[in-house]
């Protein structure tokens, strides 16, 4: 016999694991991975696919100076349109902006830029007030009543206001917007999530846990955490969406990411005046790649949200 | 296992008391309560809505709301005094030493994690088991509670399961530390007459095969008679008759108990449902005296002054009224 049994058994399970994991891979959201795992590839390889330098404007060739401006030798081109209108050029496909620099290439590098700045401001953010919100409601007593009352507070100030006040201490730069969307944004969590624990803290299985002798820590990660997930992944994705444009806000204002950055948010806020002259581009490239980035955070976060709830899984 | 003399759990004199508006306002909810679990014994509590039962239970595992406040007495458990034990050491006994099973089963699973999961989660926190061996007694322990096809079973959902199988759970994961004192707090008040059976049928043959004390939380009397070796009748914060489940139903000896006995629906009869007239007292506010005598038929002119004290006769029972008194009692 070639075959033993040992073989014949392997071999079933190998089939066996490779269509479960067809099973699996079936059920991840493609769109949105696939837009947010684009957007991570162009991010991380920006110094290599993009095309021009995000921060020096395209050198033009001698005949578009000739045409435009009657000269052999010129700086830059600015507002050169996209490849397929009139007086557009394939080497800079998504045109030019105000100092001649490559749109599309700036739309990569801002990419890092806006991912690491929408996705780690609310991750933080998320974080701190998940933790925050849960201990006020399940521990009660001095607890709720100090990280309530700081959460009430912080909820009074004016979400921008409050930003810009920040960053003016901590200057201008990504990390720190990061950390200011973190500290601003996280009493909108510890709010939300205390009310929920509030209701979970007088479930009965939270108090079978409790006769059962477990400790105070690992309710909450075992069972306060996972039941409040469905709040935090909704707020998460429309938070992202936020960030997004707060960051825009701030690098707009000047004390965000500062200008020769290429952030989406600050191409957008730089370019309004441009679009209103019929200069489209300048603002309508950046604002889709907002649009499909707070988009996929969204479908993402529904696609969790469901997974997480194992009423909504179908099984 | 060693002998001991002492019974599994003696509760003596236990006061809890809730403090509201700042201390002003005091709660008796248990005022001096008594009672002794011996272990394989099913020891039934039953009452009004309101009267301590739950709080009793809540006292003996000490998990009580924040405004409630054991105030005096005694809980041992094994000999060892529950109330001296550090918060640690109390978590020690929950699980591992008591369980509990809850009124509503649908509550009491957590909606996001598998059966196996949170059956084997006392034994695993205790750290009593871990990996196969855990596995296999997991399984072991859904077999015992009749769940079909265990194997399965476990790696399904709560919602998936129905409110029957459910409540047999909870009973698998009361068992998962290997406790000594289960205390049932209400478990088939939601569910259905027919599953009622089957379920209290199933806890007494578990009760049988582990020796465990069962402190049996109720209102329904006829669950009493079928479930109980003991049974306190409680009434305002106090146990008002303490006898064996045979006497309380041929000989009941407080008023409370007779009305009680008097207000269970009868089949056959046309006459309208005798009630206990009045109202549950106001815990806060109780009536000099005994706290009954206002809806008592058999009050007398002592019972508005003089509280009567607990007690005890010859065979084992207590009473709490002047008319079960020994004769020099009351005339002393």
């Amino acid at each position: 016999m070639a075959i033993t049994f040992d073989d014949v058994r392997s071999v079933t399970t190998n089939a066996e694991r490779a269509r479960r994991l067809f099973g699996y891979m079936r059920q991840l959201p493609m769109i949105p991975l696939f837009v947010l795992s684009l957007l991570g590839f162009v991010a991380i390889f920006a110094d290599v696919i993009a095309p021009h330098s995000e921060l020096d404007p395209v050198k033009p060739t001698s005949a578009q100076c000739q045409a435009l401006y009657g000269a052999p030798d010129c700086p830059y081109l600015e507002d050169v349109p996209p490849f397929w209108s009139e007086g557009g050029s394939l080497t800079t496909p998504l045109g030019t902006d105000f100092l001649g620099r490559d749109v599309l290439s700036r739309l990569m590098y801002g990419a890092r830029i806006s991912l690491i700045v929408a996705l780690m401001g609310t991750v933080v953010a998320g974080t701190i007030g998940t933790l925050l919100g849960v201990i006020a409601g399940y521990m009660g007593r001095w607890w709720d009543q100090v990280i309530m009352r700081v959460t009430d507070a912080w909820l009074t100030l004016p979400s921008l206001v409050f930003a810009i006040l920040l960053l003016s201490v901590r200057g201008p730069g990504m990390w720190n917007v990061v950390l200011v969307l973190a500290l601003v944004f996280w009493s909108r969590y510890s709010r939300a999530v205390r009310g929920e624990v509030l209701a979970l803290r007088e479930r009965d299985f939270v108090k079978l846990a409790e006769i059962n002798g477990i400790s105070k820590t690992r309710i909450i990660f075992r069972h306060l955490i996972p039941n409040v997930m469905n709040t935090v992944m909704v707020l998460f994705s429309l938070q992202v969406g936020v960030a997004v444009i707060i960051e825009a806000s701030l690098s707009f204002l000047g004390v965000g990411v500062p200008p020769p950055e290429p952030s989406w948010g600050l191409m957008l806020a730089q370019e309004r005046d441009a679009m209103m002259e019929g200069k489209w581009w300048l603002a309508v490239f950046p604002g889709i790649c907002i649009s499909l980035l707070v988009l996929s955070a969204n479908m993402l976060g529904d696609w969790l949200r469901v997974r997480l709830d194992p009423q909504l899984r179908n099984r | 296992m060693p002998v001991s003399t002492s019974p599994l759990l003696r509760v003596e004199g236990l006061k809890t008391h809730y403090f509201g508006f700042g201390g002003s306002r005091v709660v008796k909810a248990v005022d001096g309560v008594s009672f002794t679990v011996e272990a394989g014994e099913t020891f039934g509590l039953v009452g009004e809505s309101g009267c301590g039962k739950t709080t009793t239970c809540h006292s003996i595992v000490r998990l009580l709301s924040p405004s409630a406040k054991i105030v005096g007495g005694r809980i041992e458990l094994e000999g060892k005094n529950l109330l001296d034990l550090s918060a640690r050491e109390m978590r020690e006994v929950r699980g591992r030493r008591i369980a509990s099973i809850l009124q509503d089963p649908m509550a009491s699973l957590d909606p996001l994690f598998s059966i196996g999961n949170q059956v084997a989660e006392p034994a695993y926190y205790h750290g009593l088991l871990r990996g196969r061996p855990l596995h296999q007694r997991v399984r072991e322990l859904l077999a015992a509670v009749r769940i079909p096809s265990p194997e399965k079973r476990l790696k399904e959902f709560p919602h998936q399961m129905s409110g029957g199988m459910r409540q047999r759970i909870v009973g698998a994961i009361a068992q998962a530390g290997d406790p000594c004192l289960i205390i049932a707090d209400e478990p088939t008040t939601n569910l259905d007459v027919t599953i009622q059976l089957q379920y209290l049928n199933l806890l007494k043959e578990l009760q049988q095969a582990t020796n465990v004390g069962l402190i049996f939380v109720t209102h329904n009397l006829g669950i009493v008679a079928k479930m109980c070796d003991t049974v306190a009748v409680m009434y305002a914060g106090k146990i008002v008759e303490m006898q064996s489940v045979r006497g309380l139903f041929y000989e009941p000896r407080h008023p409370y108990t007779k009305a009680l006995l008097d207000s269970i629906p009868k089949l056959g009869t046309k006459e309208p449902l005798y009630a206990v007239p009045g109202q549950p007292p106001d815990l806060s506010a109780l009536p000099p005296g005994c706290s009954f005598h206002p809806r008592c038929a058999q009050a007398m002119e002592r019972c508005r002054t003089e509280e009567p004290p607990e007690v005890r006769d010859n065979s084992g029972r207590t009473t709490r009224c002047w008319l079960t008194q020994p004769q020099e009692a009351v005339h002393a």
